[in-house]
Parts: structure tokens; C-alpha cells; sequence
């Protein structure tokens, strides 16, 4: 494998499970489901989906929610400061753990 | 005859030198490009590697009872939006309905079984005779959409225009790709959000979009960029809110439409690199659903020449249904025998949830 993100495979991901047809099928049917309008609206979802998949760093998913987002009417302004919350919460979650550093650090000093 | 064409140049010398209207772009035919043709843009759709034909794909579409009666009244424009499928704009002053076809026009509406008479342009309210369309409809019972774009009511040459409308109960058609500024003036112009939002505070102030049947406010939102258009119901819900509490405008219902691959939208896809996948991504969205409320089934075309269509990117592209096809020999039984022609720009109108002048279609 010459590298190991090919844009092919976002296409491709509906075969991902061919050798194993009814997890595939059981994966897409709640993920379909999970994107669908509710108590969310499919927007929301979107917009929640394009945050997280900065989190996790997916150029997949990022690909696909930038695009999705897009298509339902979401300009660029309003993704990036939903990227900013993924920032936020990312360095926010390093940022707090720097209590147990003083906690352990005055435990231990004078 | 002679009268109109002078005022004809009047306007097109205010709307050089007007600074106010933004423009995001130039027509095609003031560059010289080569799409500003119709074949050379068939010819750039025609050599895409696509994995189907649209008329393989829809067979069995064929023409339904004539239901709307739209006249292109010509290109001319005050603004140049990027994504504009008619090549519009301030200079388009050579393609403009003369008299004699306006007249012929006004007869053809009073004669036909159409219900509802739809003005589009370039920018129909600039058109000197407009408001005579206008009336010969109204008077003939039909019901008048005007497809505006809303900063034209802005020009002074317009004040009171609003209120005139409103008193012949013309339903207001306005396109705004988006209800925040920067999708809307990156397609349309800096400036253009602003204007716009000011242009539907008087058509609100004058009764518009508050439920009223008799002033509706239709509007008409496309997608600024290669992908297809968002939801309508939701997108609806989400515009009524954004709209009431951004800007204190309300509207009575919202169309959304894709963009066609033809003209100014052609060139800005081959332009940006997105032009094959655009294409692939509306031959992958083919919808059969959409086939049932296109709106070439139900809708004539006539062009600022005369000329009829199937539907105005028809129009924009020169296809006709029979070369001869004129409004001076228009038999509305005759055309509802006729085959509507396609060609690979129609995806534009079956991808998704369809797309049509009245909005998604299934």
C-alpha cells in the first residue's frame, strides 16, 4: 500500500464489510438512522458529526460532513467556528487535566 | 417600437453608471468567452465521461396540461451574479423583447389556458414594458409571478414599484441563495446580503410574506458552490427562524433549486475543477421521483426573441422542440403533442429532490 488514505475509499466504504455482510448491514442501517431528522435536527447532526470528525482526525469523515454540511446550507463561517468547538473541548480537556498536575505537584512540594 | 429602443438605452446608460447594484462577476459575451455560446457549452457537457444518458434515463417524459406561461423578458440586469445560467447583466441590452413581441405576448396570454403567468429576465422590472405585461395578465385573471432579484427595487428609477405590485397582487418570486450574508455575497456581491435584507423590509412593510395569498413572498434559495441544493421543508424551518430573528423578515414559503451546469455556472466549474464531479454528483442523485413535476411538462418558455422552449435553461442553450417554434404561431394543442428536448444539463433538475421553477419537485 503506497500511502494509507486514498479519497477511493470514502466511496468505496459501503463494501467495507462484504466479508461480513450482516454487521455491514446492522453498521449502516443505525448510521442512517442516527443521521436522520429528530429531536435533532439533520443540520445539527451534521454540524456535530463535522466537530467530531476533526476530534478524530477521520480526512474521510472530514471530506464527507464538509461536503454535507455544505449541501445543506451551512457556510463556512458558521463550520469553522463548529471546528472551534472541537478545538475548544480538545484543549480545554488538556487544559483541565493540569489539575491533577497541581494537585500532585503541591501534594508533593513545599 | 422606436420609443422603446431609446428608452432601452437610457437604461442601459443608468445602469452603467449605477455604483450601488454589487456584481460578483462580467457576462460571458462582454469577455468574449467561449461559453457565451450556446453550442460551445454543450460541446464542453457533450466530451464528460458520464455513466448515462438523460434521455435513456427519462423515456417516458412528455408534456402534461399547460399550467404556467413564463416570458423571458430579457437579459438585461442590474447585477451579475457568478452563478447566472442566462449570461445576464447591465450590457445585455442587445437581448431585449421588442414591442411587436410583447404584443404578441399579451395575446397569446389573454388566448391561453395557462393559470398563472411567471416574468423572468435578467431583471423583468426593467423592462419598459413590464408593468403592460403585468396588467394584459392580471386582467386576463392570471396569476403573476414576478421573479425578482430584489436589489432591483432598490434602484431610484423603482421607487413605489413594491406598492404597485401589491396592489395587482403579484406574487413576488425573489431569489436569495442564502439567509446569511456570506453564501449570498460571494454569489451575488459584496453588498448584496445587505441590499437584499433592505429590499425585504419594504416588501414586508408593504404586506408581503405575511400569509396573505394575495401578496405572497416566495424565496428562492440555490446553492452557492458544486453541491446540491439542502432540504426545502427543513431548510424552510431554519430560514423562518434565522430570517425573524437575525432581520425581523418574514416570507410565506421557500423554493430551493440546484444550479444548472450551463453558463456562468459552466464556466465557474470548469474554472474551480469541480465540473466532472459536479456532473457525476447529479447523474449519481438521478431521481425518477423528480421526473413527474419538471417543470418543462407544464411551463412554455418564450424568449425575449419570441422564440419557444421547453424551459428557460432550454431557452438558454437555443433548444428548441421545432427550429420554427415562434409566439406568433403559437396552438397551445399543438405543443402539448410535442418531445421535449434534453440533453445532459437536465440532471440538474432530477438530481436529489428534484429541482424545477417551483421549487423541489418530489
Amino acid at each position: 500500500m503506497e500511502t494509507y488514505f486514498k479519497p477511493q475509499h470514502l466511496a468505496d466504504f459501503p463494501r467495507v464489510s462484504d466479508a461480513s455482510p450482516e454487521l455491514g448491514k446492522k453498521f449502516f442501517d443505525y448510521y442512517g438512522a442516527v443521521f436522520a431528522e429528530g429531536a435533532l435536527t439533520a443540520r445539527e447532526k451534521s454540524l456535530i458529526a463535522l466537530a467530531v470528525a476533526h476530534t478524530v482526525q477521520c480526512p474521510y469523515c472530514i471530506d464527507a460532513y464538509t461536503q454535507d454540511c455544505q449541501q445543506k446550507g451551512v457556510d463556512l463561517e458558521q463550520m469553522t467556528e463548529a471546528v472551534h468547538v472541537a478545538v475548544a473541548i480538545r484543549g480545554g480537556s488538556s487544559l483541565v487535566h493540569g489539575m491533577q498536575m497541581r494537585e500532585q505537584a503541591k501534594k508533593a512540594g513545599m | 417600437m422606436r420609443q422603446a429602443v431609446i428608452r432601452l438605452e437610457e437604461l442601459a446608460a443608468d445602469l452603467a453608471a449605477d455604483r450601488a447594484s454589487p456584481r460578483a462577476a462580467q457576462s460571458l459575451r462582454r469577455r468574449a468567452a467561449p461559453l457565451a455560446a450556446p453550442a460551445e457549452q454543450l460541446r464542453l457537457l457533450g466530451s464528460l465521461p458520464l455513466r448515462a444518458e438523460f434521455g435513456a434515463l427519462a423515456e417516458g417524459l412528455a408534456p402534461a396540461q399547460l399550467e404556467i406561461f413564463q416570458v423571458n423578458l430579457g437579459k438585461l440586469c442590474n447585477m451579475t451574479c457568478r452563478h447566472c445560467h442566462v449570461d445576464a447583466g447591465p450590457d445585455r441590452s442587445d437581448a431585449m423583447m421588442d414591442d411587436a413581441t410583447v404584443d404578441l405576448v399579451i395575446q397569446s396570454i389573454r388566448a391561453s389556458g395557462a393559470h398563472t403567468v411567471d416574468l423572468t429576465g435578467g431583471a423583468p422590472e426593467l423592462h419598459p414594458r413590464f408593468k403592460d405585461l403585468v396588467q394584459a395578465a392580471r386582467g386576463a385573471g392570471k396569476h403573476v409571478m414576478d421573479r425578482c432579484n430584489l436589489t432591483v427595487l432598490l434602484l431610484p428609477r423603482n421607487a413605489g414599484l413594491v406598492d404597485w405590485l401589491a396592489e395587482r397582487q403579484v406574487e413576488v418570486v425573489a431569489s436569495l441563495p442564502h439567509w446569511r450574508r456570506p453564501n449570498t455575497d460571494a454569489q451575488r456581491g459584496d453588498g448584496v446580503f445587505e441590499r437584499s435584507v433592505r429590499a425585504l423590509r419594504i416588501l414586508n412593510a408593504a404586506g408581503y410574506g405575511k400569509g396573505d395569498p394575495r401578496r405572497r413572498l416566495t424565496l428562492v434559495s440555490n446553492p452557492a458552490g458544486a453541491f446540491l441544493g439542502a432540504a426545502q421543508a427543513a431548510a424552510e424551518r431554519e430560514w423562518r427562524e434565522g430570517l425573524r430573528k437575525g432581520f425581523g423578515i418574514s416570507f410565506d414559503r421557500l423554493f430551493v433549486l440546484n444550479n444548472m451546469p450551463i453558463s456562468r455556472f459552466l464556466e465557474w466549474l470548469q474554472a474551480s475543477g469541480n465540473l466532472e464531479a459536479y456532473m457525476e454528483r447529479l447523474v449519481n442523485a438521478y431521481n425518477p421521483g423528480a421526473i413527474a413535476g419538471l417543470m418543462c411538462r407544464n411551463t412554455l418558455s418564450v424568449g425575449w426573441d419570441g422564440r419557444l422552449y421547453d424551459c428557460d435553461f432550454n431557452q438558454m442553450l437555443e433548444l428548441s422542440p421545432a427550429a420554427s417554434a415562434h409566439i406568433r404561431d403559437f396552438d397551445e394543442a399543438a405543443w402539448r403533442r410535442r418531445d421535449i428536448v434534453t440533453a445532459r444539463h437536465c440532471f440538474g433538475c432530477t438530481a436529489g429532490a428534484g429541482s424545477s421553477c417551483g421549487g423541489q419537485t418530489s
